[in-house]
């Protein structure tokens, strides 16, 4: 096309005056013509030229119309430039030949003026609407390429909060197959910071960007949360009220939360919307633990519920847990793979194999294409305290902050009822940067001198109950129970002194409860110790012993007192 | 996947019928065939003829429960077979709507 929008038509032929006749017809008809004289001139015209349009004559000296229009056509496939054909041939395979060479229509000689004119305005017409479908494909393809690259960096992210930290952490093994560019399954996992374990398995609505976008506020709350200490409860009502007030009406996230304590040998499970999970013990028991539940991002605040199932763990048992799409996998005939084939392989399996044999039989019952939904499949087992990684403390100067100071806490029962201080606590302590070098040890004596003055002092609560099975599941009934009554109050009393060599850290928790017969108490976990024989309850005060340089009790047995000491870096 | 909703003989409650897979690919029929009706009414959902359900669905019944009032919304669901109805029961959909 010239400057003025005005189609250019070259007009190829050795023959003088039909090229002539030809040219000013084209002329009248409002083109430009270029003149070529033979094959060779007409692919230098039409490189020169760019034409919109081609008419040539089939017969030439040289080069012929047939290799002419095969040259034009290879020279530039996605740039469609019409050629017809002229030709006096009137055999029918002469001229199907025109149109295999690459011709897109021929005219026969002599010209007729009108079909001409209506031949040149149909392919003009034609190599319109081919340019529009290639600018619509390169759009299309731009934007495509742009999509992609923004899925990539948007995954990048996603991988980094979703999956990131714990998950090569030894107690963990999982398996994250994702449908689109990225499922909108979550899997994260924490530390507190006496080490225990918190982990939440989280399945948003939908697919893609907007099932992944909720795992942002998601992974902050969780993170920020669990590093903290809070409990498992407080943990879920936060996600949800997050969740609550970022996604759109209609969004939610179905999750299961867990709390893995090492030390006291406890699994605590809120399941909100994901299928069960599956507790399989060592000995061979299994429990499923069903959604109690709505997903996170449902309920206000108001509704909201904590209530969890608290479940006493040894070392070795497992937990399996796994979204919808394990269950909802379908084999050839459509038939899911269903609940009862999980449970069946969970509980069949040796323990050891419980992970491997699940992966595999979900693997070879979907054919290869037929994967409809996101697979994620986590086991976790229990394992002994001393296999669990701390965190990294981060570095500090150990001689900044306050050195000698001491504060008294006390909570009366409406504070009892509702509001876990141990967090507070530990983060007022850890102002004092010394203290962060035992911030693990320092958070499990806090928390279990706490639980001991609440539910033992407290709430009068005996642990001898916690030595079976079933007791232990009572027991938990119990506390929820006895905490709706509360009366009562628990104190502490934290004091650091500073001497040249050594630091020590005191701290005194009394509760308002009758106290115990401590020295009896005392007596009979420090031969339990020594033989080894380590029951359900008693664990307490051994994990006390271990951690701390002295721990006194003070009749009636309702005030206890402990010290950590530890020299001073020079 | 058709969508269609009636009202009762006294125009007080809307019955919504889902015919097969009650998936995304019914969010603008499922939202449209409520849309019109004042804020505040009364729906049942027909799952009779729905033989699957997945959690985009489950996000639709919580834009029709908001429409129709929220907390004090009046939204039943009925006649589901036992897939759909072990979906709603895992995500525990009980605690906001009648289950039939």
């Amino acid at each position: 096309m010239n400057s003025e929008g005005i189609p250019k038509v070259l007009v190829a032929d050795d023959n003088a005056v039909d090229r002539k006749v030809l040219s000013t017809i084209v002329g009248r008809a409002g083109y430009d013509v270029v003149q070529a004289v033979d094959g060779h001139d007409a692919l230098e015209k039409f490189h020169e030229e760019q034409p919109d349009l081609v008419l040539l004559d089939a017969l030439m000296p040289g080069k012929d119309g047939f290799e002419v229009a095969q040259e034009i056509k290879s020279a530039g496939p996605d740039n469609f430039v019409p050629i017809i054909f002229l030709t006096s041939l009137t055999e029918a395979t002469e001229l199907a030949r025109c149109l295999e060479a690459g011709g897109d229509d021929f005219l026969s000689k002599p010209y007729n003026r009108v079909i001409l004119q209506a031949k040149l305005n149909a392919m003009q017409r034609m190599r319109t609407m081919q340019r529009t479908l290639q600018a619509q494909r390169d759009e299309i393809s731009k934007h495509h390429m742009q999509l992609v690259a923004d899925q990539e960096a948007a995954k990048a992210v996603f991988d980094n909060v979703a999956h990131a930290r714990h998950l090569n952490a030894p107690y963990i093994r999982h398996l994250l197959s994702p449908l689109a560019l990225f499922n909108g399954d979550v899997l994260l996992v924490s530390q507190d910071p006496a080490n225990n374990v918190y982990m939440m398995l989280g399945d948003f609505t939908g697919h893609g960007l907007a099932a992944a976008i909720g795992a942002l506020p998601l992974s902050d709350v969780f993170y920020g949360m669990t590093q903290k200490g809070f409990s498992l409860g407080e943990l879920a009502r936060e996600c949800n009220r997050k969740l609550s007030s970022v996604l759109p009406s209609g969004y939610f996230c179905c999750a299961t939360a867990i709390y893995l304590d090492f030390n006291r040998r406890t699994m605590e499970v809120w399941n909100g919307g994901l299928p069960s999970v599956y507790l399989r013990k060592h000995t061979g028991e299994m429990y499923p633990i069903k959604s109690q539940h709505l997903p996170l991002g449902i309920l206000s605040p108001e509704r909201f519920s904590e209530d969890s199932q608290v479940f006493e763990v040894n070392a070795s048992d497992r937990l399996i847990l796994a979204t919808d799409g394990v269950i909802e996998s379908r084999d050839e005939s459509g038939i899911e793979f269903g609940s009862d084939r999980l449970e069946q392989i969970v509980r069949d399996s040796s323990i050891d194999a419980i992970f491997d044999n699940v992966k595999n039989a979900v693997a070879m019952y979907v054919p290869e294409d037929g994967r409809d939904d996101d697979i994620t499949l986590v086991e976790l087992e229990v394992v002994a305290p001393d296999q669990i990684v701390p965190q990294e403390p981060e570095p500090v100067h150990e001689d900044h902050g306050p050195k000698d100071w001491k504060f008294v806490y006390e909570l009366g029962p409406n504070s009892l009822k509702t509001f876990n201080p141990l967090p507070l606590l530990q983060q007022v302590l850890m102002e004092a940067p010394y203290l962060r070098r035992k911030s693990s040890a320092i958070y499990t004596v806090l928390a279990e001198l706490y639980s001991n003055a609440l539910e033992h002092g407290v709430l009068g609560l005996e642990s001898a109950l916690k030595s079976s099975a079933e007791g232990f599941a009572r027991y938990y009934a119990a506390r929820a129970a006895a905490l709706e009554q509360v009366q009562g109050w628990v104190r502490f009393e934290f004091a650091v002194s500073d001497d040249v060599n050594q630091r020590q850290l005191c701290i005194t928790v009394e509760d308002s409860g009758r106290g115990f017969d401590f020295e009896t108490y005392v007596a009979k976990v420090a031969a339990q110790t020594k033989s080894e024989n380590t029951g359900y309850h008693g664990r307490g005060v051994k994990l006390l012993w271990d951690l701390c340089e002295e721990v006194k009790f003070s009749p009636p047995g309702n005030k206890i007192e402990v010290t950590m000491s530890w020299d001073r870096e020079t | 996947m058709t969508v269609s909703a009636s009202f009762d003989n006294d125009a007080q409650r809307l019955t919504i019928c889902i015919d097969g897979r009650f998936d995304f690919s019914a969010h603008k029929e499922f939202r449209e065939s409520y849309e019109g009706t004042d804020k505040g009414s009364s729906f049942s959902i027909d799952m009779s003829s729905a033989n699957y359900i997945d959690s985009s669905a489950l996000g639709m019944l919580l834009l029709l429960r908001d429409h129709a009032g929220g907390d004090h919304a009046d939204v039943e669901i009925v006649n589901c077979n036992s897939d759909v109805k072990k979906i709603l029961t895992i995500s525990n959909f009980d605690q906001l709507f009648v289950i039939h």
